[in-house]
């Protein structure tokens, strides 16, 4: 029983678990095969993106940008298909992550080169991203109507029952489960985290695998930019604004130590679960809007402070005489 | 793109200007005062406005603005016609209060200010024209969702943060005359916080909650084409219709697709005909700038200026089908 304790995963499965089963009991059709499959494909960019986000903050950085790098790629992505709706959907997609890519580098070779702290590059970029946005559309929607047919079903073909939209995040999933468990540059993101002096020892760059991460988390952004404009239907300045603030709290829920080096694929992607599934559940189960802003926040809060509790390493005494005549 | 209709706005105004310079007697010059040029919405005001010219007779409208959206240039433009000696500006404003002084020297020398679209403070302006009021508004997105259900039905509001003063006052107003419109049920008003994410999900909410949901009223942009969107891919269309307030470029998609039969926003062309007729009646006399008096505004009716020097045009303009093309292209 302690040995299951000790996996945050499996406390986070448990916790979504009881949190469908309740809702279950206040809406019976939540738990229905068809909502679930729903509930995981409005939670698809939220779960790609807590992945990207991980990765940064397990170098001991993180990436307030993410947000703001969707919108932007998103904005892009958009405007090339409202101008020429007859390039194909995969094209659109690789400009889309390149444009990421591009972006979280910018982001990179600041931290990188310039040593900035990665609050503040990302806090900067992250307006410079949101005013590019405008500086490209003049401040113009790009609505429905522009959108080729064919740019919004895509993400909405079913294959085996299951949207693309979510069938993309299951790649993604994969490819970090890849990532982070057998190359090496997945490791060396823990080993940064855990001790970037000890990496330096080993013959990791920490410089150069902060800037990998956020290209890594640029990547994402883009791939999501294309999938966030496709799904809504809509590209103006101001999508997914604040996003970037959710995407930290699934990982803070997922059990990443905001302090770096602690955290898995696993955990990130069941920590953006929890809150789609809370995010889904609150519309039908009918409580006023401010409670449903303060249940959000104190979900955040308790993961945290479990966070810090699982995190508390008790201090290895290595002198039992000195303590013991202390 | 912009930048060229900038030009040939630019070029056609000097034109204007040019021709203007030899004053033909007894004719009535309204300048319409726009906050930008190569703006579509303020383009179709003045089209608005050349129309109710053209039904008056003996009016020259002075279509102008600054190219940048800012009070400074405005107040250029104002020192300009102020010099042309017009008779009256009818301006949309950047700024409530920095324009006031310029509007003031120009009120000074016998012009007739009015603002519309956006207001001037009361000291800087003779009236004010609203498009639409609260009541007017509210009215509305009921009337929109009551139009396609004549058998009733159940409509629920989707609005933007539950602390929004102007959407809080119109769902208000909405529920007012919700008695008049007969089996029509509100049964329930949620909250998308004007991002589309979370509008998509209250819509998703409401369409489960409400196995019989009818209609979906959405009084702001950023929820109206989320729920359209819902609707559309919970394949309900026809069954929920998503209405409300928007800009045609926004929801022309989902009037094509059928998701919404109809939704409403001012329309600008009106608004540059009204702002003509009362600019007109009050420089040549015809009617005085009091609270009380009541101004008649062509085929869109007549206005009564209230007690705070305000007046409403009309209730929103409605669009659908039938006109989403025209002016889908306009703003």
């Amino acid at each position: 029983m302690q040995a299951l304790l000790k996996h945050r995963e499996l406390i986070l499965v448990g916790a979504i678990a009881v949190l469908v089963g309740l809702i279950a009991l206040r809406f019976p059709g939540f738990i229905a095969p068809r909502n679930i499959v729903r509930v995981f494909d409005d939670t698809s960019i939220l779960m790609m993106l807590a992945l990207g986000q991980m990765v940064v903050i397990l170098t001991r950085c993180i990436d307030l940008s993410i947000a703001a790098n969707l919108a932007l790629c998103g904005m892009i992505v958009a405007m090339i298909n409202a101008a020429f709706p007859d390039i194909p959907i995969p094209a659109l997609i690789v400009v889309g992550v390149a444009c990421g890519a591009a972006l979280g580098a910018v982001n990179g070779l600041l931290v990188w080169k310039l040593d900035i702290p990665s609050i503040v590059v990302t806090l900067g970029t992250m307006t410079i991203f949101r005013g590019s946005i405008f500086l490209l559309s003049s401040g113009e929607w790009v609505n429905a109507h522009q959108m080729s047919a064919a740019f919004k079903a895509f993400p909405r073909t079913e294959f085996l029952w299951i949207p693309v939209f979510s069938w993309i995040a299951i790649a993604v999933i994969a490819l970090f489960f890849v990532l982070m468990t057998r190359t090496p540059l997945g490791r060396s993101f823990y080993a940064v985290g855990v001790n970037p002096t000890a990496s330096v020892y080993t013959g990791i760059d920490v410089g150069r695998t902060r800037f990998f991460a956020f290209v890594v988390s640029g990547i994402v952004a883009g791939l999501a930019g294309y999938l966030w404009v496709s799904r809504y239907a809509v590209a103006y300045v101001d999508i997914a604004g604040g996003f970037e603030l959710e995407v930290v709290a699934a990982c803070v829920i997922g059990g990443i130590s905001i302090a770096g080096g602690i955290g898995t694929v696993a955990g990130a992607v069941l920590g953006a679960l929890f809150l789609g599934v809370v995010k889904n559940a609150l519309p039908v189960i009918d409580v006023s809007p401010f409670a449903q802003m303060a249940i959000s926040g104190a979900v955040i809060v308790i993961a945290v402070i479990f966070n810090a509790r699982a995190e508390r390493k008790t201090g290895r005494i290595i002198l039992r005489k000195a303590e013991a005549s202390a | 793109m912009s930048l060229v209709k900038t030009l040939i706005t630019s070029t056609a105004l000097a034109a204007a200007m040019l021709t203007a310079a030899a004053p033909a007697q007894a004719q009535t010059r309204i300048a319409l005062v726009v906050k930008s040029l190569g703006n579509g919405f303020f383009e179709a005001a003045a089209a608005g406005a050349r129309d109710a010219a053209e039904e008056i007779g003996d009016v020259e409208i002075i279509y102008t603005g600054p190219t940048e959206p800012t009070a400074e240039a405005q107040i250029e433009v104002i020192n300009t016609l102020i010099a042309q000696q017009v008779d009256a500006i009818a301006i949309s404003a950047n700024d409530p209060d920095a324009v006031v002084p310029a509007l003031q020297r120009a009120m000074d020398r016998g012009i007739t200010v009015i603002s519309w679209d956006s207001g001037v403070a009361p000291e800087g302006r003779e009236m004010h024209l609203n498009p639409s009021s609260n009541e007017l508004i509210g009215d509305t997105i009921i009337r929109l969702a009551a139009d396609h259900l004549p058998d009733g039905g159940q409509v629920a509001i989707l609005s933007a943060t539950a602390t929004a003063t102007n959407q809080n006052i119109w769902i208000e107003e909405a529920q007012k005359v919700l008695p008049n419109y007969e089996g029509i049920e509100l049964v329930d008003i949620v909250y998308g916080d004007d991002l589309s994410d979370k509008s998509y999900r209250e819509a998703q909410g409401l369409i489960q909650s409400y196995p019989d949901l009818d209609a979906i009223i959405a009084p702001t942009t950023v929820g109206i084409v989320a729920a359209a969107q819902a609707v559309t891919d919970a394949g309900k269309i026809g069954e929920i219709n998503v209405t409300g307030l928007a800009l045609p470029s926004e929801m022309a998609g989902h009037i094509a697709s059928g998701a919404s039969e109809s939704f409403a926003i001012w329309n600008p062309i009106d608004l540059g005909y009204s702002a003509t007729y009362i600019a007109h009646a009050l420089a040549t006399g015809a009617a005085t700038a009091e609270p009380g008096s009541t101004i008649g505004i062509g085929h869109v009716g007549e206005v009564t200026i209230g007690e705070d020097g305000q007046a409403a045009m009309a209730e929103p303009f409605t669009y659908d089908a039938s006109n989403i093309d025209q002016f889908k292209t306009i703003f």
